[in-house]
């Protein structure tokens, strides 16, 4: 299979001055948002509905259900916030389109708001993302200083304002509640649900979160329709998917590709196939914390379905790539451990269980585990796996059990040698 | 108020004008990204003047100030080296970027900052960066497929008073000069 298809997110980022409001506008920027001035606001839920658009963000729900579900008849503010907290390791698409085309976002969310009835949107920025969060700023002054934002959105007389929150080094905030309870001025902790955000988000209002990518389709599927949205992509996964390649590979980097596109065209013709030529030994498709995959899932089509039926999940098509020289043990005890430091602590199986995992997990490597080590290993799994409020314990399990699960020998390897079968200094040390 | 007066007052207010007035405490963050630009770090006075400005207690800012990485509650270097070793970097080496960035700064293993005072060392869990990894921040700015031999140039260039292009975007001189941006108060740059 050739990956032939015309570019929708990234159709402009051979073109530096889309950066800017004026080209930008001269690429036909706006005009979805103007068309949205026009429409009724379930109107425009209804386009975004039919075009099928998932979230992009992880979990791939309906995007225009998801503005569908906000109440308008309860008094209080809506709100809409964009999460632009991306911290998934492995996971840099979204700064790469604020990079380089930053209106689109501030476009698609103009249209999120007046498709509830918004005035104010948040756009949580991680703090890391310090240059993003500057390009922004202008963006948003520039959209501003234009009528696209602000008190009279292109002489509607309607208001759409915009303010950019940094946050400050945490990747649970990326999980919606806690990203409420971290704009809120509290601990980024997640929150339990019902309310949903839907009904009960920020400031105990109405509130739709959008991840950036998902915002940055809106524009488009307003000026050129759903069934045009509908022809890339598959029936249940439509659209394109920016996916991000690091680790042993070629040319790590962020590609657009319809959504279906099997791993092996991203892996070989995007990226350049593995790097140094070496072989494929495992892959994550979506993030650390989606199940990893092998060399055996090589056809599997990058959308939500065919990676769901093959164990794993797209997530946010984060594909890490580790190649024969890559100890899985090694690899997974330095998720692990990410996820220990990013626990929040608020519940016990994900703040002891990532905790005592990755002490088993660094004796595994260092060649002081023992037999026994394995079934708990197997029993962490099981008991981290939809065991706390938020998903953050799961991603520990998925390493886990996907680890366990794909590479029962490497580990057992680790135990019956007494070190890690890959290190090189090992080998010398200890005679095979 | 010690850390929040004068110009530092005013930038204080423009901060707390973001956000609805029923929901001060929403400020929290900027105002402790103003008061590390302002001191350094975060110091026990910050705490207490955020709190009053807010009318939350010390011990809420405290809760909110410990839970994230990018604010610092001790003392802290004049720069701020960050290296992610997460998977994607780590599989392209950067666990020995993270070695050499503690050999050239002087900074020890577990130690808060160099004895010099110049520098802190931050081992962090993905920036962001994977398709230029191993990723580097130097006062949160990028530098992109660091090797061992170009963090110890950019730490030399820093010890010689030089500020190092950074991949993408303004470089910051100092942790305080990008905390400084990262509380938004800044012109905004020409994009």
């Amino acid at each position: 299979m050739s990956l032939r298809f015309e570019p929708r997110l990234t159709r402009d980022w051979d073109d530096p001055s889309v950066i800017g409001l004026e080209g930008y506008i001269a690429k036909g920027g706006y005009r979805g948002l103007a068309k949205a001035l026009a429409m009724s606001d379930a109107d425009i839920v209804e386009v975004v509905k039919s075009s099928g658009l998932r979230g992009r963000g992880g979990a791939g729900f309906p995007a225009g259900m998801k503005w569908g579900f906000v109440p308008r008849d309860t008094g209080k503010p809506t709100y809409v916030v964009v999460n632009f907290d991306e911290s998934e390791p492995g996971t840099c698409n979204n700064r790469e389109l604020v990079e380089r085309d930053p209106h689109r976002l501030l476009e698609g969310m103009a249209i999120a708001a007046l498709a509830i009835g918004c005035e104010t949107a948040y756009i949580y920025v991680r703090g890391e993302y310090l240059w993003q969060s500057l390009v922004l700023e202008r963006a948003i002054a520039d959209a501003y200083a234009a009528g696209h934002l602000g008190p009279d959105v292109q002489g509607s007389g309607k208001r759409i304002d915009a303010v950019l929150h940094r946050g400050a080094g945490a990747y649970i905030c990326g999980e919606e509640t806690a990203l409420l309870n971290s704009l809120e001025g509290l601990r980024g902790q997640p929150r339990l649900r019902p309310p949903f955000p839907a009904v009960e988000g920020l400031f105990a209002s109405p509130t739709v979160i959008n991840n950036v990518e998902t915002l940055m389709n809106v524009p488009d599927i307003l000026v050129r329709g759903a069934d045009w949205f509908r022809e890339l992509g598959t029936e249940k996964s439509p659209g394109t998917k920016m996916v991000t390649v690091s680790g042993k590979v070629e040319r790590p980097g962020n590609f657009e590709v319809p959504l279906g596109t099997p791993f092996r065209v991203v892996l070989d013709e995007l990226a350049g196939g593995v790097l140094g030529g070496r072989a494929l030994k495992a892959w994550t498709p979506g993030g650390s914390s989606t199940p990893m995959l092998t060399e055996g899932h090589l056809e599997v089509g990058l959308d939500y379905e065919s990676l769901a039926e093959a164990g794993s999940m797209l997530g946010t098509a984060a594909i890490m790539v580790m190649d024969d020289t890559d100890c899985v043990v090694d690899c997974a005890t330095r998720m692990v451990r990410f996820y220990a430091h990013e626990s929040c602590g608020k519940c016990t199986p994900c703040r002891e269980g990532s905790w005592w995992a990755t002490r088993v997990l660094e004796r595994l490597e260092d060649g002081q585990g023992e037999a026994a080590d394995l079934p708990i290993m197997h029993d962490l799994g099981t008991n981290l796996l939809f065991r706390a409020f938020c998903a953050l314990a799961d991603g520990t399990a998925s390493v886990i059990n996907s680890s366990l699960q794909h590479f029962p020998d490497e580990y057992e390897a680790h135990v019956r040698l007494g070190r890690c079968p890959l290190k090189v200094e090992h080998l010398e040390e200890v005679p095979a | 108020m010690a850390v929040f007066e004068g110009p530092v007052r005013a930038d204080a207010d423009s901060i707390l004008a973001r956000y609805p007035e029923a929901h001060r405490r929403s400020a929290v963050m900027p105002l402790l990204y103003l008061a590390q630009s302002v001191e350094g770090f975060v110091t026990r006075d910050a705490l207490r003047e955020i709190g009053m400005l807010l009318g939350i207690t010390t011990a809420e800012v405290e809760a909110v100030a410990s839970f994230y990485t990018m604010f610092r509650l001790r003392p802290t270097g004049t720069h701020v080296i960050s290296v992610c070793t997460n998977l994607a970097c780590k599989l392209r080496g950067a666990e020995a970027v993270f070695e050499a960035a503690h050999e050239a700064s002087g900074v020890v293993h577990g130690a808060e900052l160099s004895d010099d005072g110049l520098f802190t060392v931050h081992e962090e869990e993905c920036l962001g960066v994977c398709d230029f990894a191993p990723a580097v921040q130097i006062n949160f700015c990028n530098h992109d497929n660091v090797t061992p031999e170009r963090m110890r140039e950019l730490v030399a260039g820093l010890r010689a008073g030089e500020v190092p292009s950074p991949a993408r975007g303004p470089a910051f001189d100092s942790f305080k000069a990008a905390s400084r941006a990262l509380a938004g108060v800044e012109e905004v740059a020409s994009a």
